[in-house]
């Protein structure tokens, strides 16, 4: 009989504490999948940001290291100067990587740290209880923004992965979503590609995933799911944003 | 082979420890009256094939610290007050997630911005620890070059040797001050014992995590029980001190650091008058050398504590010597530096009891 479908080792054995219907599950088991098939789990260091994924240690069966709030790419930055020689990733949500954490996350970039960056948009704080994150999208309502965001009061959504796209020493960023299969391979393949682009010694990529957080949104996982690929890709459109790495197309 | 001795720059010598005691990850951002320190370390550090990073931020620099830690290496970052107040939420991580690093002070006048003259109103702040959380970070303060090579050496092999980190506690005087040095033999660092909790990739052993959130109530008590001990373990066995002129005096004055070196100064020009005054001076901050200083505290000696700070190391005195011994104050804020005449003046207010200088300080 042949085996179709297991746990990649690069996962362990747990049950997760995310929500049904969140993305985190499924960007944890594409970067799982993705370093069993490159070889890569036993020289990879991961680091887990503060937020929903914070406990990403409890799940990832390699090497990691727990950042302070906002801090995973100077952590990370300290990993990378040490062992030059291993696979090291930084798994961030849009309140560490895009508010406190921002001057860290593009002087990372900036300096071309050679680091893949996983960084994962929804649009709210998840771990706190629903609070306005920089990328909520006006309109939606947090538990912060009554009424929905208002830009005149609350600022407006950032695009950290445009403005990281105008350091010179990013080298690739690309935007997907955590919906449908079709999807979830492209952001596998675009994941799979940010991990060459460190093999090759290039330079700083990310890969931004769009992801449902039904709990926060007050939705169900489905209309979540609908919501994220038709109003949230709205605010931040899906695709390549920067790819200087000649690389070319990735199967 | 120890090596020729040397005249440096005080911000130089700590470099240069730095580098002979295995350090080869250095991570700052620029701020006076330190900047001597990572300038050295940007160019020696590449002569032997290490890391300097100027990064964006005192906070950054501190996280790259954890980064580099987590890794093995021997790092170092420094700073100066305003710097050294924003990293230290790394620096609770790091004593959360029990890292080795060497943190430099060299402070400045504050609060606030201040200004870039010598002080030492940090005390509270690194030896009470300026992070959330209960933890301790051991706390070197040197008085002379010397001294600063000897303490950074040290403060490697104690922060490896607790896996905590330690603090060298200057000043901006001590910083740019030339002295003679002679350093030790140099550490090869890939000779330094394997390290069995750090992150290498997890090829041959089962992968490690290092992290400081422990969300279940008694798991991070029985953590902070486990720290406690290492504490004690610590005051029990790395307490450091230097008496001077104490066995007959009537006054002993406490001091550290740059203050010592003045208040030295004045002990030397009283005992020329006859007057019978010596010096105590801590060299470890935390573990602050409590009983020793109280074992002096009697005969009716008085104690005159002398602090560029306006009575912060007096707690601790008075916590040392408790009600067997008068305790004065002569605590100056950051800016003007008082010289040995200025303590001498003190010294003798004291012994006469008439209140001209300085304050007596009551529990």
């Amino acid at each position: 009989m042949k085996k179709l479908f297991s746990r990649p080792e690069s996962l362990k054995p747990n049950l997760t504490h995310y929500c049904p219907g969140c993305g985190h599950s499924v960007a944890h088991r594409l970067v799982a999948e993705l370093l069993d098939e490159m070889g890569l789990r036993e020289k990879t260091i991961g680091v887990a940001p503060v937020g929903c994924a914070v406990l990403a240690y409890n799940y990832f069966n390699f090497d990691m290291v727990e950042a302070p709030h906002g801090r995973a790419l100077a952590v990370a930055t300290g990993i990378k100067r040490v062992h030059p020689d291993k696979f090291v990733l930084t798994y961030q949500g849009d309140g560490d990587l895009a508010a406190i954490g921002t001057a860290e996350t593009i002087h990372a970039a900036n300096r071309g740290e050679k680091i893949s960056t996983i960084f994962i948009n929804n649009a709210i704080y998840g771990m706190t209880g629903g609070q306005m994150a920089p990328t909520t999208t006006v309109g939606l309502v947090a538990t912060t923004t009554p009424g929905g965001r208002d830009p005149d009061r609350d600022g407006a959504p950032i695009d950290i992965s445009q403005m990281l796209a105008v350091c010179q020493r990013t080298v690739y960023i690309e935007r997907c979503v955590l919906t449908s299969v079709k999807h979830i391979q492209k952001a596998k393949r675009a994941i799979k590609k940010s991990f060459l682009v460190q093999l090759n010694n290039l330079g700083f990529s990310l890969v931004e995933l769009l992801s449902p957080c039904p709990t926060n949104w007050k939705m169900n996982p489905s209309d979540a799911w609908r919501w994220t690929e038709s109003i949230l890709t709205k605010t931040y459109p899906l695709g390549v944003i920067k790819d200087t790495s000649g690389l070319g197309d990735v199967k | 082979m120890p090596s020729e001795k040397m005249l440096m720059r005080g911000a130089h010598v700590v470099g240069e420890a730095a580098v002979r005691a295995g350090c080869r990850y250095y991570f700052g951002y620029p701020i006076t009256p330190q900047n001597e320190l990572p300038e050295y370390l940007s160019s020696r550090l590449l002569e032997v094939g290490g890391t300097f990073i100027q990064a964006e931020s005192e906070i950054a620099s501190i996280n790259m610290v954890i980064g580099a830690s987590v890794s093995g290496g021997r790092v170092m970052t420094s700073s100066s007050s305003p710097g050294i107040s924003l990293k230290q939420e790394g620096i609770s991580y790091l004593c959360g997630q029990e890292l080795p690093a060497v943190i430099v002070n060299m402070m400045r006048g504050g609060p606030g911005l201040g200004n870039i003259a010598p002080s030492q109103a940090d005390y509270f702040q690194a030896t009470r620890g300026g992070g959330h959380g209960d933890y301790r970070v051991l706390v070197l303060a040197p008085a002379s070059n010397q001294e600063l090579a000897e303490l950074t050496f040290d403060a490697f092999e104690l922060a490896d040797r607790y896996r905590n980190p330690v603090m060298i506690l200057g000043d901006g005087l001590m910083g740019q001050m030339m002295e003679p040095v002679v350093f030790r033999d140099p550490i090869d660092p890939r000779e330094l014992p394997p390290k069995d909790y750090i992150l290498d990739g997890c090829k041959g052993r089962e992968p490690r995590a290092v992290f400081s959130m422990l969300l279940d109530p008694p798991t991070l008590y029985k953590h902070n029980m486990k720290l406690q001990k290492k504490y004690e373990d610590i005051s029990a066995k790395e307490v450091r001190y230097e008496t001077y002129q104490v066995e007959d005096a009537e006054l002993i004055l406490v001091a550290y650091g740059t203050a010592s070196r003045i208040a030295k100064g004045a002990v030397n020009r009283l005992r020329r008058e006859g007057v019978k005054v010596g010096l105590f001076r801590p060299v470890t901050l935390w573990p602050y050398p409590k009983e020793a200083l109280r074992s002096l505290a009697r005969g009716g000696v008085k104690i005159g504590v002398f602090e560029l700070s306006v009575g912060q190391m007096v707690e601790d005195v008075m916590m040392s010597v408790g009600s067997r011994s008068e305790v004065y104050l002569q605590g100056v804020p950051g800016g003007p530096v008082p010289t040995p005449a200025d303590v001498a003046e003190f010294a003798v207010s004291v012994l006469k009891g008439d209140g001209r200088m300085g304050r007596k300080v009551q529990i």
